[in-house]
């Protein structure tokens, strides 16, 4: 069945339904994590002086620099991905794409060793109120990194080549779609580092 | 993104994402020198939210194509937006709210 307005946009409201069903989707994104922003400030606001600066001071800076660092490149990587399917170059986005992933992967090995590392000391969630909402964002945040590198990994196997040589357009915008959910993830952590790594 | 997706068009764009990626990475080194300033609490808290709401402009603005979006996402976002401050803020409203507690004074006390 061919789903309808998936390369032409509709009349009403002026877009394809992939980037009107993205945004929506990562609208209700902003909530999950303003949620926990939320609780974040209250537990800051409820803690002992002090206590939340102690406990933010056992965690890697400069790990979570270069995590920062990684996770922009991999958006800038992304928006290339996308711009070179613009192009119709197929092998350049294959590359871009190919970053992307690698990036991602990088991410995720840092994010292991500043765990482990926090297991090792004897500090878990259960440590403190402060490393209760770290683990909880940056757990959270890690699992939509794991959701993207799943979607890139079905974009970047071999099939990604046939579905471009059936539905350039259509494959250009998902492409968009798994883009604008990608930045997403990177603008949630560009909040994240300085909120927990730095005040 | 705009309808103009014509090659010098794209080719345009591309010029865009690496200025702004060379600008995302001098602000994350800021970030990380503004927080060895010595200023209290709740100046380094608005200094390093104003550096990373500079930083989420331009990843929404540039990479997620805001600026030149339709108004239909922009409604979406604005209607999340003024929702998402109401999620932050109601909370802290009755965070400070002092219904309910004693108060010597109406009590004639």
């Amino acid at each position: 069945m061919e789903i309808p307005y998936s390369i032409e946009e509709r009349e009403d409201t002026g877009l394809i339904n992939s980037k009107l069903g993205i945004w929506i989707f990562l609208a209700s994104e902003v909530m999950l994590f303003g949620g926990l922003f939320s609780a974040y400030i209250f537990l800051r606001i409820a803690a002992p002086p002090g206590d939340f600066e102690y406990w933010a001071s056992k965690l890697s800076v400069p790990m979570a620099t270069v995590n920062t660092m990684v996770l922009i490149s991999s958006s800038v990587s992304m928006v290339m991905a996308w711009a070179s399917l613009k192009l119709k170059d197929f092998s350049k986005y294959k590359m871009y794409m190919g970053i992307t992933l690698l990036c991602s992967a990088l991410f995720m090995v840092i994010k292991y060793f500043e765990y482990t590392s926090k297991f090792s000391h004897d500090i878990f969630p259960s440590t403190s109120n402060f490393m209760a909402i770290y683990f909880t964002l940056t757990g959270l945040h890690g699992l939509h990194i794991l959701g993207g590198v799943i979607v890139m990994l079905y974009f970047y196997l071999p099939i990604s080549h046939k579905l471009w040589e059936e539905q350039p357009e259509h494959f250009t915008n998902r492409i968009e779609a798994l883009g604008l959910y990608w930045h997403f993830v990177d603008l949630v952590w560009i909040f994240l580092f300085p909120v927990l790594y730095l005040l | 993104m705009s309808n103009d997706h014509s090659k010098e068009s794209i080719q345009e764009h591309i010029r865009v994402y690496l200025m702004v990626f060379g600008a995302l990475a001098v602000l994350t080194v800021i970030t990380v020198l503004a927080s060895f300033i010595e200023v209290s609490t709740s100046e380094g808290i608005f200094l390093a939210l104003i550096i990373a709401s500079v930083k989420a402009s331009l990843v929404a603005g540039y990479f997620m194509h805001l600026i030149t979006e339709k108004g239909m996402i922009i409604s979406i976002l604005l209607l999340t937006v003024f929702f998402f401050f109401i999620m932050i803020f109601l909370p802290l409203i009755s965070y400070t709210d002092s219904a309910g507690t004693h108060v010597p004074w109406v009590d004639g006390q």
